[in-house]
């Protein structure tokens, strides 16, 4: 399983033509043009891999796991808990226990503010989250804080969508519990300084939970050097199988929390009148877990990990720079989001033009993009629009499918002017 | 005219566009158009809220058949409207509730009118039909 996982460094240029191959589904057409997929920050596709690793799954291992004697559930165990290692390695935490399986990036916001939440969310704490959150960072939150009378704060944003550290520092108080930010902004592309997040954090005795389901596709992230609480990730957005994603949490928080969910697999013993709970991670893993998308995403990271990270980093700067660059030429577009610091994201609007229709149009020419609020509906209230046309880049796409969406955008403004 | 008869009309005049541009550009062109409702209607209480686009409907008995007027704000799903409207508007309200809306299909805009869109379109015409259905009951 970690064979792949030391970075073979093969060339410092990073061979984007070379990899589309690995990737089946980009060798289709969507009304009749080749597909320019776009949405990758809604999901990512998937290389051979990943799909070969799914198919002999269920050709060749399928089994339960934990609970059988006999050969096949042998094997489907060992693969699973590889995958978990795979895992471990990857986010380089201290043990493999730390490492929680749950069905996504969602799933996992949910364990923690509902788990954590419930046994250490006092009234008149606080939880603090941003302006720029997916919903799935805000409402997990918003539940829980209603049910323990906690209070929920929220770090304004500058205009280019930059979370204001200042307006942060007086958030913080001996109130506050729990930050829980985006690594990185879905909508805006942002790259959150989560360094500072945490150390301030910190400071005040407050936990941080990392939403990183728009931050693991681009870059490596190293929680113990980040000395980050909860990370979370979705393993679909990482090029593997849906449904399946990642809850990191340091060894004595998640020791200290109470199970999530209840049933198999989770206990020690169960009678009538009392269980006793199973050791991590298995406490938060109850009934049977999503096994092949478990070892889907392992070989999604596996699949990752062969690219040295500073040659795909530069290449996907790269295509922002240039995507960036080209998309500015349009007269009346406006880009949402200008950090300094960005992942390969790009939201935009058009004067006079309503999203719906430019993605609309996009899609009759093969391109693919994500039209809409993108779940952060509190942050395009922000900047009082009702959503916007957004690109979102992966490692296989290149220069030429910037020139693609560029002509097809142009086409789309002549028809809608 | 019949709802049906309507219905082929549209897809005789549709089958004229070969390229997706030319039809597209004809569904815009009826979208920027016709001024659809009466903006005193454009109000919270006629919207049917899409999470892509919006859509605004009113619609009112006149001896014994339903007018209505329907808009969004999306250009593309009002050249949509103007087509719904072109089929349905003036019909009874039985004939409203039970038809068959196969003309989307036919002219290639079945994705405008699946859920997973959400538009509005398809409440909109769900709507339309509880209406045409609660008002023949009505009569
Ligand atoms: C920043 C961010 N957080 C959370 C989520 C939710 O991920 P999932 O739907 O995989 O649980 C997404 C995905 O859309 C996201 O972009």
């Amino acid at each position: 399983m970690n064979k792949a996982l030391a970075p073979k460094v093969e060339s410092t240029k990073f061979d984007a033509e070379a990899i589309r191959k690995d990737f089946p589904i980009l060798q289709r057409e969507v009304n009749g043009r080749p597909l320019i997929y776009l949405d990758n920050g809604a999901t990512a596709q998937k290389p051979k891999s990943v799909i070969d690793t799914i198919d002999r799954y269920y050709r060749d291992q399928n089994s339960n796991i934990h609970r059988g004697v006999h050969h096949l559930s042998q094997l489907a165990t060992q693969a699973y808990e590889d995958a978990r290692e795979t895992v471990r390695l990857f986010i380089n935490a201290d043990h493999d226990y730390e490492v929680l399986f749950t069905r996504g990036t969602t799933d996992s916001i949910n364990l923690v503010a509902s788990s954590w939440g419930r046994r250490f969310l006092e009234p008149g704490d606080e939880v603090v989250i941003s302006t720029m959150e997916h919903h799935s960072n805000i409402v997990p939150w918003q539940m829980i804080c209603d049910e323990r009378k906690a209070i929920l704060k929220v770090i304004p944003i500058h205009e280019s969508g930059e979370l204001d550290m200042a307006a942060f520092q007086s958030l913080l108080g001996d109130r506050t519990r729990m930050v829980a930010i985006a690594h990185v902004s879905n909508s805006l592309g942002t790259i959150n300084p989560v360094e500072d997040v945490i150390r301030m954090s910190h400071k005040h005795g407050a936990l941080v939970l990392l939403d990183g389901a728009q931050c693991v596709p681009h870059m490596r992230v190293d929680v113990k050097a980040l000395d980050v609480d909860f990370y979370a990730f979705s393993g679909h957005k990482i090029f593997g199988p849906t449904g399946v994603g990642i809850l990191y949490g340091k060894e004595d928080l998640l020791n200290n929390m109470p199970p999530y969910q209840g049933g198999g697999d989770m206990i020690k013993k169960v009678t009538f009148e009392k269980t006793t709970y199973n050791t991590l991670p298995h406490k938060f893993e109850a009934g049977t877990p999503n096994i092949v998308g478990g070892i889907g995403l392992a070989a999604a990271i596996d699949y990752v990990s062969q690219f040295e990270p500073r040659a795909l980093a530069d290449h996907e700067q790269d295509l922002l720079d240039y995507a960036t660059e080209k998309l500015q030429q349009i007269p009346g577009l406006k880009i949402i989001g200008t950090a300094e610091h960005k992942a390969s994201v790009i939201s935009f609007i058009i004067e006079g033009q309503h999203p719906f229709d430019i993605g609309t149009l996009l899609d009759q020419q093969g391109i693919a993009v994500r039209t809409g609020h993108h779940c952060t509906q509190p942050l395009m209230d922000y900047y009082h629009i009702p959503g916007t046309v957004r690109a979102s880049f992966a490692m296989y796409n290149t220069r030429a499918d910037v020139d693609v969406l560029v002509a097809a955008l142009k086409r789309a403004l002549e028809m809608l002017s | 005219m019949e709802i049906n008869r309507l219905q082929d009309e549209i897809v005789e005049e549709f089958e004229l566009f070969d390229q997706w541009m030319d039809k597209y550009e004809y569904i815009i062109d009826l979208g920027k158009k016709l001024p659809l409702i009466d903006s005193t209607f454009k109000d919270e209480q006629h919207l049917i809220p899409g999470c892509q686009s919006q859509v605004w409907l009113h619609a009112e008995m006149q001896e014994g058949r339903v007018n209505f007027t329907a808009d969004s704000d999306a250009v593309i799903t009002k050249g949509i409207i103007a087509l719904l409207v072109r089929v349905l508007s003036g019909q009874k309200p039985e004939e409203i509730a039970t038809s068959d809306l196969y003309f989307i299909d036919r002219i290639g805009l079945k994705e405008h009118l699946s859920p997973t869109r959400s538009n509005g379109l398809v409440s909109m015409v769900g709507q339309l039909k509880t209406i045409g259905k609660n008002l023949s009951k009505a009569h």
